[in-house]
């Protein structure tokens, strides 16, 4: 793969049964948090809420590529990670409502979903914290001699932390089996790439620390999830880290408090039309592998899911106040 | 090798002596940072021990404090119990990220799914001239945070001892290792094996006033009780030994009986450690007390280098007797 020209399957022919299940699992992100930022208007979910609609491609395709032993790391921003994950939108709601269901007991909120069975070590809210710790999952791995792969979420602000360059160099110095996936959407909060790095090209940083490296169009999930295969056998066959930059875009605010006063109307609209449910939507239907009653059904099907979740989530309980200082040190016995 | 049997050893080696038994007794164990393979650590603690383990337990990393810390709490939470070695408190801070806002978080933070079994060993405290970025005693500022336990290792027993109990603890412990007692020697028990690492130490009973202190000071208030026992003066000397959980009920229950206490703490005053466990004592003796509590702590002042400045920002045991005294003469 070219790092200048993101490589691109959208001329491909696909299987049926698995380009509705990549639909599926995208409408499954885009609607809960749709209804995510819904209550959060409605005061039911708080704190800062992080949507990743425009960037399901990335979260879907990369997920694909993983086995079930395979761990993931991810960011703030992670919704999208954790339903792809395997985590049930019922926990996840349940979490972000403060309930004792959610995922993490109500912990943790929007921005810290965790879950043990689908090894999934965050939810990491400081910007590039979590790339150290996939680098150690990693060394953990290579030292028990398992063959797992750790995938490790970040954006594109997370190249400019020090955490970035110290991990990368790290797991290439130490052979380590971790699969870095930089959810490029062009901007770190309100700061365009552009105006943080004084080389852009991301690819060419990873290349670098001698890491093997690429972008792709992460608005394609036919793209994204071939690039990910292929990086995660390179990754398990050759125990070395790789590098890949998937070029996405958030078509919603970076949180709920946030007047996007550093990009136009026109840049979000321009990329909606590129949007990784609408094209794959019009390209299934084009290539006669998706009727509207099947779009239709897929649709009910995830709102029946959704209405699920908020109903495990209103029908949650709080945590008792007494329990409040109980896992600020493990429980033994 | 009889029960009693002693050997004549030094701090290091007893530090030394812990890697390698927990090196021995679990595969999973590891030790991890700045040159403590080839180069033998930069305090010599771990030399020798690439040699005997090999450079897959004995790890030389990069100068990358965040990103081999965290490393560290990766490979925790990916089974295996790393020791972390960072070469001194002050460069720490590069690595404060993964310690406060990784390490000691993730259990809470994904309510119960993940603890952090990690220990991580670094070097405090003033004493040998190496000024304001070597020198200083930041274990009381750790000792702030949830979520971690923060151990100051003074004896021999402790520095042979505490290191496989924080490793069998399942969450992150910092264990600070003074660098003045690195060269320490005395004699310890062939056989020493772990210590509890909870609960606070009366290292010389007394009855006229209890001194509260940890880590190298521990020698320095020990050096004034003989001095003071001269003169009719009995200071209890009580040992912390760990600042986090902080065993209030040791001295408390010695104020109880001296009235009087005196803290003498490395770390800077303000905010500090002892300003901490004055506010113990206010709240669980103060209708005990006969005088009003005091504190000997490091000057606030960044670590200066000159030998004779550096002294004089220490506690030292000249200002621990003539307080003491005072403390003691006063009519409470």
């Amino acid at each position: 793969m070219n790092a200048k020209s993101p490589s691109s399957l959208s001329g491909a022919q696909v299987d049926r049964e698995h380009a509705h299940h990549l639909l599926h699992q995208m409408l499954r992100i885009r609607r809960f948090e749709e209804k995510s930022a819904e209550l959060y208007t409605l005061m039911k979910i708080r704190g800062f809420l992080h949507l990743c609609i425009g960037e399901e491609a990335v979260a879907v395709g990369v997920c694909e590529a993983l086995e079930p032993e395979d761990g993931v790391v991810a960011t703030y921003r992670e919704h999208g990670n954790a339903l792809a994950r395997g985590i049930s939108a019922s926990a996840i709601m349940a979490e972000m409502y403060g309930k004792q269901e959610g995922c993490s007991r109500g912990r943790g909120g929007s921005m810290h979903i965790f879950d043990d069975k689908t090894r999934f070590y965050g939810g990491n809210a400081i910007v590039g914290c979590g790339l150290p710790l996939a680098v150690g999952l990693a060394l953990a791995d290579k030292m028990q001699g398992r063959k797992r792969v750790t995938c490790c979420f970040f954006g594109d602000g997370a190249i400019a932390e020090g955490e970035f360059h110290e991990s990368m160099n790290l797991a290439a110095l130490w052979h380590l089996p971790v699969f870095f996936v930089c959810e490029n959407n062009l901007y770190a909060m309100g700061t365009a790439l552009e105006r943080a790095q004084s080389v852009t090209d991301l690819v060419r940083k990873a290349a670098s620390y001698n890491i093997a490296s690429s972008a792709v169009d992460g608005m394609d999930v036919l793209t994204v999830e071939a690039a990910a295969k292929e990086a995660v056998n390179i990754v398990r066959r050759e125990q070395e880290p790789y590098f890949l930059e998937c070029r996405t875009y958030r078509f919603r605010a970076h949180s709920m408090f946030d007047p996007e006063l550093y990009r136009s109307k026109a840049e979000v609209e321009k990329w909606k039309k590129r949007g990784p449910i609408v094209t794959l939507v019009k390209r299934l239907k084009k290539q006669g592998l998706l009727s509207d009653v099947e779009l239709e059904q897929l649709e009910q099907q995830v709102a029946r899911e959704i209405e699920e979740a908020v109903a495990f989530a209103e029908n949650g309980t709080w945590e008792p106040v007494e329990d409040l200082t109980r896992f600020v040190y493990s429980e033994r016995g | 090798m009889s029960k009693n049997e002693m050997i004549q050893i030094t701090y290091r080696e007893a530090v030394r002596e812990a890697i390698r038994e927990a090196l021995r007794r679990d595969e999973r164990v590891f030790l991890l940072g700045e040159d403590v393979g080839r180069y033998g650590g930069c305090f010599a603690v771990s030399k020798g021990l690439l040699e005997e383990f090999g450079p897959e337990r004995i790890i030389d990393t990069p100068l990358s404090e965040s990103g081999f810390t965290g490393a560290g709490i990766g490979a925790a939470l990916g089974g295996m119990r790393p020791i972390v070695e960072i070469m001194t408190v002050n460069f720490s801070l590069l690595a404060a990220d993964q310690i406060i806002n990784n390490a000691a978080t993730f259990l809470h933070m994904s309510g119960g799914c993940f603890n952090v079994p990690l220990v991580i060993r670094m070097s405090t405290g003033g004493g040998k001239q190496l000024a304001a970025q070597h020198s200083h005693s930041l274990e009381g500022w750790y000792a702030h945070i949830p979520g971690i336990k923060v151990l100051t290792p003074a004896t021999l027993e402790d520095a042979r001892g505490m290191l496989w109990s924080a490793l069998e603890d399942p969450d992150p412990v910092l264990i600070f290792e003074h660098q003045s007692l690195l060269n320490m020697e005395g004699q310890l028990l062939a056989n020493a094996g772990a210590v509890d690492i909870d609960r606070a130490q009366i290292r010389r009973p007394g009855s006229d006033l209890s001194v509260i202190t940890y880590g190298a000071s521990l020698f320095k208030a020990l050096e004034a009780a003989e001095i003071l026992a001269g003169e009719g003066i009995e200071v209890e000397v009580i040992d912390l030994r760990a600042l986090r959980p902080l065993d209030d009920a040791t001295f408390l229950t010695s104020i109880a009986s001296t009235h009087r206490a005196l803290i003498v703490d490395e770390g800077w005053r303000s905010g500090g450690i002892s300003a901490e466990i004055c506010a113990r004592i206010m709240e669980g003796a103060f209708y005990e007390l006969d005088a009003p509590v005091e504190r000997i702590c490091g000057a606030e002042v960044p670590m200066p280098y000159a030998k004779h400045l550096e002294e004089a920002a220490m506690p030292q045991v000249e200002a621990i007797v003539t307080t003491a005294k005072r403390m003691v003469r006063s009519n409470g």
